[in-house]
């Protein structure tokens, strides 16, 4: 059934740090890897060594630059990928019951063998979470490695998306958001954490730790305020000759 | 929106025929026999080609029976029962106008409003779509509707009523497109919303996540000039309003003027249909800095 | 509403079998657990075991599984049969492929070994081909350091006996500062992303220089826009404040530097800069508790930072004074640098203070007690938090060995290097110069090289150069126009030979090296010398042997071709004799195993060496009796020894396979790997973790590991002598005297202390902006473009240009420029960037492919849109009038100048294709399939 449960045991989920991502798509190769390998279809691609390649993927890392009103623009890596909303407008949009929410744990996903490939829950997704395969005809998505999760022939260790565990900078987290005590949670409180498109309603799990003030190191030139390192680097005396009658005083206390 | 031309006949011809199955469910014209065949063979022609045409736009047709499964929620799955439901009605009802001579009217009202239903369901598909500023609007059911009575109403070669709506129909095209120019602006989904980087500064798409293509990008971001939007919108409300007017009003009403008027308007709905897609920005593309 | 589900699978069989292995994808040399299904690759992710990368693995190694199943794989051997560069190969068996390139050796080998040169290019096998090159007796060998980051490896091991990269690694654990220097962020990168991780999970500030802010400068708190080129003069003016206030650490500097080694200061003396040093060669301060000349080394010694010493009416000043003397002035004040760093004076004010403020205010104490090597015991290790990093930008300047020496000064002076919370070196190293092999450049008809090709000089006397003074070697390496050389010059090869200057040679063999293309400056011209022919119509360089595992662009101008396998079908060893996968608590080495066996006629290249070594009779690679020694590479790994019990691999040792380090052979070595996870680990104790190259129990430490046969504690050089006694020769002492033409850049750049230069080029005028190429993280060199999946993320590049430009030039995204160097031209699309240098644009590198090659279909972007800088760079500088080309490298070690490069951009019409267009070559492998949509366990 389509329609969304009234709610969920848990809400796995991911928190994403913008503030880590140094935007080099470990995850994005690591999800291709293992989805192509395990659950459903696998991820094709077309022309793949031609003119105009095109694949599905389920996770992809934009950039964007930041201008602010006053220092350097900044960049910032954006990995995206399923949020797995609570108010999950792809699963209510499916006619089929292929798209759905799972009861236990809040993961979105698509049981293939009833997809139509009709691609409305791609258009009601706003955030491109949902890439329909040319191959296999039916709409692919991140199912937050749900074969992984919770794969009693995988190591304890290793029961996380295949994202997070190959993220090298750390930029990616996996835990329970519905937990106000789990370490996701935590983050996202410590840190600020935010939804994506909160207007559009869909109450995402995945949130986004912000990137963290950048550019502060400056002094009363650049910045107008009282220079607190001034202090750092008082003068000792000037000139060779005076540095060299500190250098005896100096060592004389060593 | 990539306009896929599967859709664009889907909605426009069913659209065109069920607005027909609406005028003879409530009995205008009041025709029996070979002629109501005729009237219902075209009607059910536009209809079900529309609904066969949509069926090319699924990666499974075969398991297309599934979509009925999900009426509780799915505007899709409702329209595949109010097709069904109203195509099943008008055709008993219909086979009593062409076989036995007789009109069972309430089950030609039942299956006028299932046929109007079926044609909101559709444009509900639409309108639903938040992710789609351009379409989730009142104003798309009432151009879908006021388009497929009026197309009905000329199909039915109601004249007077055809006139009158088809300048409803016209008036509310345009204000569909008044609208819908400024939909995306004011949704309040911009770069700063879908990154969450307003709160730094101005943010800004850097380089893409590929620079191959993808379904995405295919399917959501389909750039139309202005100037060329512009152009095609005067055709579609020139095909769709003006030029059927000008025919229905023309004192040598004969069926030559009739049959063009219908195929103009016909053309018209197409072209606005293609806009229809072509135009809508999907909030998808602002993450790829289109739109 | 009711809710049901589908039955859900929730723990799948994930494979048949895990085959760990080491990855190749670049030089990281992360751990790879193969999941194998049916006996086939199906998914590939890092060890969590495996010291590198601990689990994790980035684009390019879950992409492997794709690499590995390349359409652009070479099938079996290959002989040329139409004209070179045209693509027309015919197969040919292994024992033709063999027979040919014997019979092209050695008849070579016997008269003039030197006709061979043997350059090997993204080789992790170099203790190997280095063994196989001397045992062949060519001095003519070397792999891709020269033109990659020969500055930084050089600079490092002169100043602190250890660079940056796989030599050494900021303490991740304890860093509160970390400041990184340079553009193109592709070495050690899984170890920096996860070190960068770490400081970011601790709110740690991280600093960027660096003239664009992608990838690990996105992330830096703080980014510095820096001006390309500047490096040197921005650290210099941070060394300057710091001086200037006293915020330097003397009780490090008098321990375990230089500092307070004493120099004679005559300038009239012919030891003018060199070090007092007693009879057993001992440099020589005064103990400030004595007030006497001692060696440095001797117990209970405290150095003196401050005083002079006079004798035979010579004063010696310390090190340290000349620094003062060098570096106070204000020629380095940060007032008089701004400009020309493009970074404000109060914003190097800051970044000093800054710098300043962790290290002395922040310092911390563990609790680890230690010896040093004059005896003296310490209860605690003084950890002094900031850190300091550099990539490859800052090297490949004509000022880069400077620069990068200017760095580890800044390093030494906070006293942050070996010291909890700095920067900590990896096993082998710490390893100073002077326990390096010096290079051996001795040919002698069908004998061995008099030994190792490759080392480290100490003056004028340890040059290649032979009897008439001319250069003994084909790159023209360790001669007086670059000679510090210490990884070779492999981008002067080509033209070199081509130009049959020093000499002519036969035989060009090379490996991994992608010479026709993205490894040359100029690839055009490369194209043209690799197919000139002189009167007689031959080839100008006669024979050409290539191996490699891919359709690269150079197989077309090979006469030969050994088909190399790919990572999953070979054996390598990743040792600690080469560039071993050690961390700083640990030394360790790994090894690649054939996780799958090779479905094609291809042999892994050293085991061909070994087939060929052995038909060639080369000493080393056969039996008393003439047989093959070493059936392939792997016997090669478990039986070889470079001293006794020393092989190539330190695990696993003996004939019970206990003996770490030194032990013999163990037959069983391979084996015992695999079972470990294809590495191999051997922590360092606690207390000998930090001050290495002083640290008494580290030393004995490495002495059983086999890295040294004996203790060798020494001290940092902020004064590199060797620099000096070139400035010597210059200044006309000595017998060996360089050119006249060279004495006085000798004399200029060779300075003892670091110094900063213009590298901006004479001759480039009216070329006002800076062109740089950095690979893009998913990308490696050219092999990225075969692979389906990363070829997606990255199929063409942009120029990028800074906002600036974009509106002076009138441009917008999307639009095309014309790119003009005094070299050449190129037509790009181009792109905006607001983060960037306003002086410079740069671009992704080897995203460009030549048509028909790596198996893409001819229309691929990256053959129509991509494009390479290379065309705009040449090996040598535009000419300046004095009659004579001067090369566009680093005069200290010869480093190719990549990041000099200046250009000149305007907007112009969409060509068709990115300019220049290449004709396209045949391609040697069928041709790729069209999509891609494969479940290996299905």
């Amino acid at each position: 059934m389509t329609t969304l449960p009234q709610q969920t045991d848990r809400k796995l989920g991911l928190v994403i740090d913008l503030d880590t991502c140094v935007g080099c798509h470990a995850c994005v190769i690591s999800c291709k890897g293992w989805n192509t390998e395990n659950y459903g279809a696998p991820l094709s691609d077309q022309d793949a060594y031609g003119s105009d390649p095109s694949g599905t993927f389920l996770n992809r890392v934009h950039s964007y630059e930041v201008q602010p009103e006053a220092g350097a623009a900044q960049l910032v890596h954006f990995p995206k990928s399923c949020l797995h909303c609570d108010d999950a407008p792809c699963v209510t949009v499916c006619p089929t019951g292929a798209s759905y929410k799972r009861v236990e744990d809040g993961i979105v996903l698509v049981n293939e063998s009833d997809c139509i490939g009709c691609g409305l829950c791609a258009w009601a997704c706003p955030y491109g979470a949902r890439e329909m395969d040319q191959a296999a005809g039916v709409m692919k998505k991140c199912t937050l490695c749900v074969d992984r999760i919770y794969n009693e022939n995988l190591p304890e260790e290793d029961r996380q998306p295949a994202c997070v565990r190959t993220c090298p900078a750390g930029a990616r987290h996996f835990g329970d958001l519905s937990d106000p005590d789990s370490a996701v949670s935590q983050l996202v409180a410590e840190r600020g954490g935010v939804d994506l498109m909160p207007e559009q309603g869909t109450k995402p799990v995945n949130k986004y730790l912000p990137p963290r003030p950048r550019d502060q190191l400056q002094t009363p030139d650049d910045s107008g305020e009282i220079d607190v390192l001034a202090p750092f680097l008082e003068p000792i005396d000037n000139g060779p000759k005076g540095f060299l009658g500190w250098l005896d005083r100096t060592l004389e206390k060593l | 929106m990539h306009p896929a031309p599967s859709v664009i006949l889907f909605s426009s011809l069913s659209g065109l025929g069920f607005g027909l199955l609406v005028w003879l469910g409530i009995g205008l014209p009041a025709v029996t026999g070979w002629v109501a065949f005729v009237f219902f063979a075209l009607a059910y022609l536009l209809a079900v080609g529309g609904l066969i045409a949509s069926m090319f736009h699924l990666g499974h047709p075969e398991r297309a029976l599934k979509a009925f499964t999900q009426w509780r929620s799915s505007w899709l799955s409702r329209e595949a029962w109010a097709s069904v439901t109203a195509l099943l009605v008008m055709a008993a009802y219909g086979a009593g106008l062409v076989f036995f001579d007789t009109r069972w009217w309430p089950l030609g009202l039942i299956g006028a409003a299932l046929s109007l239903l079926t044609v909101l369901t559709t444009s509900m598909i639409y309108t639903q779509m938040k992710t789609v500023p351009r379409w989730h609007s009142l104003s798309t059911p009432a151009n879908f509707l006021s388009l497929s009575i009026a197309g009905g109403a000329l199909l039915a070669g109601q004249v007077t009523e055809a006139m009158v709506l088809i300048a409803l129909a016209g008036a509310v095209q345009i204000v569909t497109w008044w609208q819908g120019d400024k939909a995306l602006a004011t949704s309040g989904t911009d770069l700063s919303t879908a990154t969450r980087l307003g709160e730094i500064g101005n943010p800004r798409a850097f380089e893409p996540p590929h620079t191959g293509s993808n379904y995405l990008l295919r399917e959501f971001v389909y750039v139309l000039g202005r100037k060329h939007a512009a152009k095609l919108r005067i055709i579609a409300i020139v095909l769709m309003m003006v030029l059927p007017l000008l025919l229905l009003l023309s004192p040598v009403w004969h069926h030559l003027a009739a049959a063009l008027a219908v195929l103009s308007h016909a053309a018209g709905v197409l072209t606005a249909r293609w806009l229809f897609f072509a135009q809508a920005e999907h909030v998808v593309g602002i993450y790829y800095g289109k739109r | 509403m009711t809710h049901s589900q589908p039955p859900l699978d929730l723990s799948p069989k994930v494979s048949d079998e895990v085959r760990k292995t080491t990855c190749y994808m670049c030089a990281c040399r992360c751990g790879i657990n193969v999941h194998m299904k049916k006996g086939k690759v199906a998914y590939i992710e890092g060890n969590r075991d495996h010291p590198v990368n601990q689990g994790v693995l980035c684009a390019k190694g879950s992409a492997g599984i794709m690499q590995h199943n390349s359409p652009a794989r070479l099938r079996n051997p290959m002989k040329r049969v139409g004209p070179r560069g045209s693509g027309a190969f015919e197969s040919i068996s292994w024992n033709e492929a063999l027979q040919i390139a014997t019979d092209w050796l050695e008849p070579l080998r016997r008269e003039a070994p030197e006709k061979l040169a043997f350059f090997t290019g993204r080789d992790q096998s170099q203790s190997f081909t280095s063994l196989w090159a001397q045992a062949f007796g060519t001095p003519n060998y070397a792999a891709h350091g020269g033109f990659c980051s020969v500055n930084m490896a050089t600079a490092g091991i002169y100043t602190m006996g250890g660079a940056f990269w796989e030599f050494g690694q900021p303490d991740w654990d304890h860093t509160k500062l970390f400041m990184l220097f340079g553009v193109a962020e592709d070495h050690d990168s899984n170890p920096i992303k996860m070190g960068l991780g770490k400081l970011k999970k601790r709110g740690a500030r991280v600093i960027g220089v660096n003239p664009i802010r992608t990838g690990y400068n996105a992330i830096a708190d703080d980014w510095v826009g820096i001006t390309p080129g500047t490096d040197g003069l921005f650290i210099l003016s941070l060394i300057h404040c710091l001086m200037k206030a006293g915020r330097i650490d003397l009780d490090y500097l008098a321990r375990y530097t230089d500092a307070p080694v004493l120099l004679n200061s005559d300038p009239k003396s012919p030891e003018y800069g060199l070090q007092l040093r007693d009879e057993n060669g001992k440099a020589l301060v005064i103990d400030r508790k004595t007030r006497k000349l001692t060696p440095f080394d001797q117990p209970g010694v405290r150095p003196d930072l401050a005083a002079t010493y006079r004798s035979g009416g010579i004063t010696h000043r310390p090190v340290f004074h000349q620094m003062a003397e060098q570096y106070l002035g204000e020629d380095y004040s940060p007032e008089a640098v701004a400009e020309r760093c493009g970074i404000p004076a109060p914003r190097i004010r800051a970044i000093a203070s800054e710098l300043a403020r962790v290290a002395f205010d922040e310092a911390f104490e563990l609790d680890h007690e230690w010896t040093d090597f004059r005896g003296e015991h310490h209860k605690t290790m003084t950890g002094r938090p900031v850190s300091f990093h550099a990539m490859r930008g800052i090297s490949a300047h004509a000022n880069g060995f400077q620069t990068c020496r200017a760095l580890h000064v800044l390093q030494i002076i906070l006293g942050t290097v070996e010291v909890p919370g700095g920067f900590r070196f990896k096993p082998p190293y710490p390893k100073p110069a002077t326990a390096h092999p010096k290079p051996h450049c001795k040919a002698t008809p069908d004998a061995p090289l008099d030994g190792p090709h490759l080392g480290f000089v100490h003056g004028p006397d340890d040059l290649a150069l032979k009897a008439d003074g001319s250069p003994a070697r084909i790159d023209k390496a360790f001669t007086w126009e670059n000679p510090m050389s210490a990884h070779g010059l492999m981008h002067m090869v080509i033209s070199n030979a081509h130009a049959g200057d020093p000499y002519k040679i036969d035989t060009l063999f090379l490996y991994m090296a992608n010479m026709s293309w993205n490894s040359s400056m100029n690839p055009g011209g490369v194209m043209e010398m690799l197919t000139d022919t002189d009167e007689n119509g031959d080839y100008v360089i006669p024979r050409i042997i290539y191996s490699d595992a891919y359709s690269s662009e150079m197989v077309a101008y090979a006469d030969l071709i050994l088909p190399d396998t790919t990572y999953l079908e070979r054996h390598d060893c990743i040792s600690l004799l080469d560039r071993p996968i050690s961390e700083a608590d640990a030394a360790a080495d790994a090894i690649r195993w054939p996780v799958v066996e090779p479905n094609r006629d291809v042999r892994g290249f050293q085991s061909a060496l070994c087939d060929l070594g052995a038909k060639l009779g080369l000493p080393g690679f056969v039996n008393e009796d003439g047989s093959q020694k070493y059936k392939d590479y792997a016997d090669y790994i478990t039986r070889h020894e470079r001293r006794p019990g020393i092989g190539p691999l330190a695990g696993f040792r003996g004939e019970d396979g206990k003996d770490v380090g030194r032990g013999a052979p163990n037959p069983e070595q391979i084996d015992r790997y695999i079972e470990n996870g294809g590495f191999f680990v051997n922590h360092i104790p606690e207390g000998a973790t930090y001050y290495k190259p002083w640290n008494a129990a580290y030393q004995d430490w490495a002495v059983g590991m086999g890295i040294y046969d004996a203790p060798q504690p020494y001290l940092f050089s902020l004064y590199v002598e060797p620099l000096r006694r070139f400035q010597l020769a210059a200044e006309g002492h000595g017998d060996r005297q360089p050119p006249d033409h060279l004495r006085d850049r000798i004399k200029q750049t060779m300075s003892p202390l670091p110094i900063w230069y213009e590298s901006d080029p004479e001759g480039t005028q009216g070329y006002d902006v800076h062109a740089l190429t950095q690979r893009p993280m998913a990308m490696y060199h050219s092999w990225g473009s075969q692979n389906a999946w990363l070829r997606q993320l990255h199929g063409h590049n942009p120029l990028y240009l800074p906002t600036a430009i974009m509106r002076e030039k009138g441009l917008r995204d999307g639009d095309w420029a014309r790119v003009t160097s005094p070299h050449g031209g190129i037509t790009v699309p181009v792109m905006e960037m607001a983060a960037l240098n306003p002086k410079t644009v740069w671009t992704w590198n080897a995203i460009g492919k030549r048509k028909g090659a790596w198996a893409l279909d001819k229309d691929a972007p990256e053959a129509t849109k991509g494009f390479l800088l290379n065309h705009l760079i040449h090996e040598l500088l535009p000419p300046k009038g004095d009659g004579l080309r001067w090369s566009n490298s680093d005069p200290i070690t010869g480093q190719a100048a990549w990041f000099d490069l200046k250009v000149h951009i305007e907007k112009t019409n969409a060509p068709a294709e990115a300019q220049p267009e290449i004709p396209p070559q045949r391609s040697p492998v069928p041709p790729a399939p069209r999509d891609v949509a494969w479940k290996v366990g299905k």
